[in-house]
């Protein structure tokens, strides 16, 4: 457990926080914008590469490599952060979180709600961050065991792979349908939207490029599911890096409420950067793998700034790892090896029951039930 | 207002290409982005939706005349450029250097009536705080990209010069608001307009001095001609008032008016016209507003919150981007006038009254343009 800080350290280091924040906010201009261009440039050049390529079947390894590339970059580097609003101040339509939709099944207008809103708000507060275990895994000592989860491996699996099929399906809240705390009629408008997504999605990467690549159909059609399929693995694998290592801590609803407020306790602004650090986990790594990774390799920085432009993240790392050293609070990273090695050992070891339950203190939170419980 | 040959025009100039890049097949191969996200990578000059246009030419209108500078620049548009009727305006999106923030104005194109894909001019003052109408006058340069929208508005020709009775046309416009009149007329005279069937215009101009005075060789010329254009130009203290008008157009509450310029002149013509420079309906008074006037607006009590500066102001009644900039806040705005939707804030409390139509709406997480919208009581928005 890391060290618990006094309100008036919150406070200082909420402050720092924050300074750190107006010195980029004031610093954002051209290097920003040509950055993101030029990301985006080239995630078009790979996707046209990628399409055209598979018309050579002996490119076909590299037009699938292209074409993943250019999902990856899509989804993370571009669509992830573009839809934080980090290039809002661009005044770019084309940039503009408010517009912007992602090769990706999941619309961005409900992925905005459950992500940028829910998660990013209410970062690992059990019960209220449907992030963690996406409703079907066990992620957090928190959560009861139920024989359900002995399938925790089997799960984390099955979601890597059809991982954007997972987000998308995430906001539809099936496990609370179960459960009877949500109804259908309040799906029905999100499942119009999802339905549409895919239908657009799957239309053109498993009817239209490969029908237009005629006798290839079938091998254009294979080469674009790996592509979905690659970027679902990289996605998934760089997500639970950023979440799930050991050392990551959740929290309970009440312990956040650590201000008095107009309307009853809440939680202070150094609070909520208090939480976001011991609630995230970054990965190092070369230049390269920032950017594929949408810097959210970064995790720290993305949940304490998550509408400053992502290439900032490397450049203040050392300074946000400086102060939380300050305030003894744990600055978790490590290699990808190390992280994956991490996440995956937590999966294994979630899907069996506690084996001591002496020194663990009872929570209070309402945590959820699993699904298929 | 479209001519003939024009019409014929539009309908012709979707060549197979345009066609094809508009066509719902491509729209499925490049989603979820679109064909012009990845068209504007090879050539900004080609959209198949959007706008876009080169600036082509740009002309000083008053050089060394002492005053505002104001300058013409001549657009090429993508051909999705879908013409304009004359009085017509564009919202022009420009990247200011240095900052990489895209701004956009609204601008009345000064040409006559343009077709599809066709050139047309826009006539900008530079403001001495300004940012957009500076940067255009003094450092547009032929070859330069600027984002358009299609041409917008209402304050249009409503009849050809071939409907008979269109008998008389009066243009009442001050400063910079000369640019959509001038369009107007620009048209009617290309399109044969010329008087001689007992029609005539009448086209009232107040400029600061004789040396802010644009157009003024054009405008000598058109009054010279023999074509029904009496034109008054009017310099310095030489105000418009009631009295003038009545002694130049006695019967001025029956004959097809515009104006446009600024606020207070708009204010005055309304006034002579019985109606409100807000709603000119019962009249034949048409306004247009580069800025809007000053109207009364929401009530001046309870507090303005801004939530996401977390900073709260007393209700001073104005509207809330002025409020907001007041406040120290940088709210992003276009036109400040209630057409470009770049000002839209979330608010999440309270009431607020619209400023041009007196409309109040208590919705909840609702979205409002904050320039033409006030606080009635407390409010909240998110800013
Ligand atoms: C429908 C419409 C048509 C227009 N047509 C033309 C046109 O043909 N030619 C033209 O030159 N302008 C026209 N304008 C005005 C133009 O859109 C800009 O408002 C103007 O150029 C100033 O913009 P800016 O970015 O330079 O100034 P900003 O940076 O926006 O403003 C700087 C300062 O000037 C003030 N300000 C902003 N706009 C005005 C204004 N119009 N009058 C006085 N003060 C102002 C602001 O309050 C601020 O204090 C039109 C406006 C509208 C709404
Ligand atoms: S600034 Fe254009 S609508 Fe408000």
């Amino acid at each position: 457990m890391t060290t618990k800080l006094t309100p008036d350290q919150l406070h200082a280091f909420g402050k720092e926080m924050d300074s750190i924040r107006q010195r980029i906010l004031a610093d954002l201009g051209e290097e920003d914008a040509t950055y993101i261009r030029g990301v985006l440039k080239r995630q078009r050049q790979l996707e046209v590469a990628g399409r055209a390529l598979m018309y050579l079947p002996p490119a076909w390894p590299l037009a699938v490599a292209a074409l993943s590339l250019s999902k990856i970059l899509d989804n993370m580097e571009i669509g992830h952060n573009v839809m934080h609003g980090q290039y809002d101040w661009m005044g770019d339509p084309g940039l503009n979180s408010r517009m912007f939709e992602w090769d990706n099944v999941c619309p961005s207008a409900q992925w905005k709600y459950s992500h940028n809103y829910i998660h990013h708000t209410f970062t690992n507060i059990l019960g209220k961050d449907r992030d963690i275990g996406y409703g079907v895994l066990r992620m957090d000592e928190d959560q009861p065991w139920h024989p359900y989860y002995l399938g925790n491996p089997l799960y984390a699996f099955l979601l890597m792979v059809f991982f954007e099929w997972g987000v998308a399906l995430h906001d539809l809240e099936v496990e609370n349908l179960v459960k009877g705390t949500r109804t259908l009629e309040e799906n029905r408008a999100l499942h119009a939207g999802i339905m549409r997504k895919v239908k657009r999605q799957a239309l053109k990467d498993y009817l239209l490029f490969p029908a237009l690549t005629g006798p290839l159909f079938p091998l254009t059609f294979a080469g674009n599911a790996i592509a979905n399929l690659v970027r679902n693995v990289w996605a998934f694998n760089i997500i639970f890096c950023g979440h799930f290592p050991a050392g990551v801590e959740s929290f309970t609803e009440a312990e956040c409420l650590d201000e008095d407020g107009p309307d009853g306790p809440t939680e202070s602004r150094g609070h909520w950067y208090y939480r976001q650090v011991l609630g995230s986990a970054n990965i190092s790594g070369s230049p390269l793998f920032h950017i594929m990774s949408g810097n959210l390799s970064h995790q720290i920085e993305h949940h304490l700034f998550p509408d400053l432009p992502a290439r900032r993240y490397p450049q203040i790392a050392a300074e946000v790892r400086e102060v939380c050293e300050r305030y003894g609070l744990e600055y978790n990273t490590g290699s990808l090896r190390q992280q994956l090695g991490s996440v995956a050992r937590k999966i294994i070891r979630l899907a069996l029951p506690p084996r001591r339950t002496t020194d663990r203190e009872p929570t209070a939170a309402p945590v959820s039930e699993p699904v298929a419980a | 207002m479209f001519t003939e040959p024009a019409r014929a025009m539009m309908t012709q100039t979707t060549t197979l290409a345009e066609r094809l890049l508009r066509s719902p097949a491509v729209a499925a191969l490049t989603s979820p982005h679109g064909v012009d996200r990845y068209l504007e990578l090879i050539n900004p000059m080609w959209a198949a939706t959007e706008v876009r246009a080169r600036v082509v030419d740009v002309q000083r209108e008053n050089p060394d005349s002492g005053g505002a500078a104001v300058a013409t620049l001549t657009l090429q548009p993508t051909s999705t450029w879908r013409g304009h009727r004359a009085g017509q305006y564009v919202q022009v999106g420009v990247e200011l250097p240095g900052s990489a923030r895209r701004l956009t104005r609204c601008f009345s194109i000064s040409s006559a009536a343009s077709a599809p894909g066709e050139r047309f001019t826009l006539t900008i003052r530079a403001h001495d705080e300004g940012q957009v109408s500076k940067f255009l006058v003094h450092r547009a340069r032929p070859g330069q990209v600027l984002h358009l929208s299609q041409a917008e508005g209402e304050f249009t020709l409503t009849e050809s010069p071939a409907t008979p009775t269109n008998r008389h046309l009066l243009f009442i416009t001050g400063g910079s608001g000369i640019t959509p009149a001038m369009s107007m007329v620009r048209t009617l005279l290309r399109d044969g307009y010329d008087g001689h069937v007992n029609r005539r215009v009448t086209f009232l101009h107040f400029a600061r001095s004789a040396e802010d005075q644009i157009f003024a060789a054009e405008l000598a010329g058109i009054d010279a001609g023999d074509n029904g254009v009496d034109v008054r130009l009017f310099h310095g203290d030489q105000l418009f008032s009631e009295q003038l008008l009545t002694r130049i157009v006695p019967d001025f509450r029956e004959v097809d008016t515009w104006a446009c310029g600024p606020a207070g002149m708009v204010e005055l013509v309304s006034a002579a016209y019985g109606v409100s420079p807000t709603d000119t309906s019962g009249s034949r008074l048409r306004v247009e507003f580069f800025k809007p006037p000053t109207v009364a607006t929401g009530s001046a009590a309870g507090d303005l919150t801004f939530a996401r500066s977390d900073a709260t102001a007393a209700n001073t009644g104005a509207s809330i981007l002025e409020q907001a900039e007041a406040a120290g806040l940088r709210p992003e705005f276009g036109c400040r006038m209630g057409i470009c939707f770049s000002c839209t804030a979330r608010k999440t409390d309270g009431t607020v009254r619209n400023v041009l139509t007196g409309e109040e709406s208590s919705l909840p997480d609702e979205d409002i343009r904050i320039c033409v919208n006030a606080p009635v009581g407390s409010c909240t928005v998110d800013l």
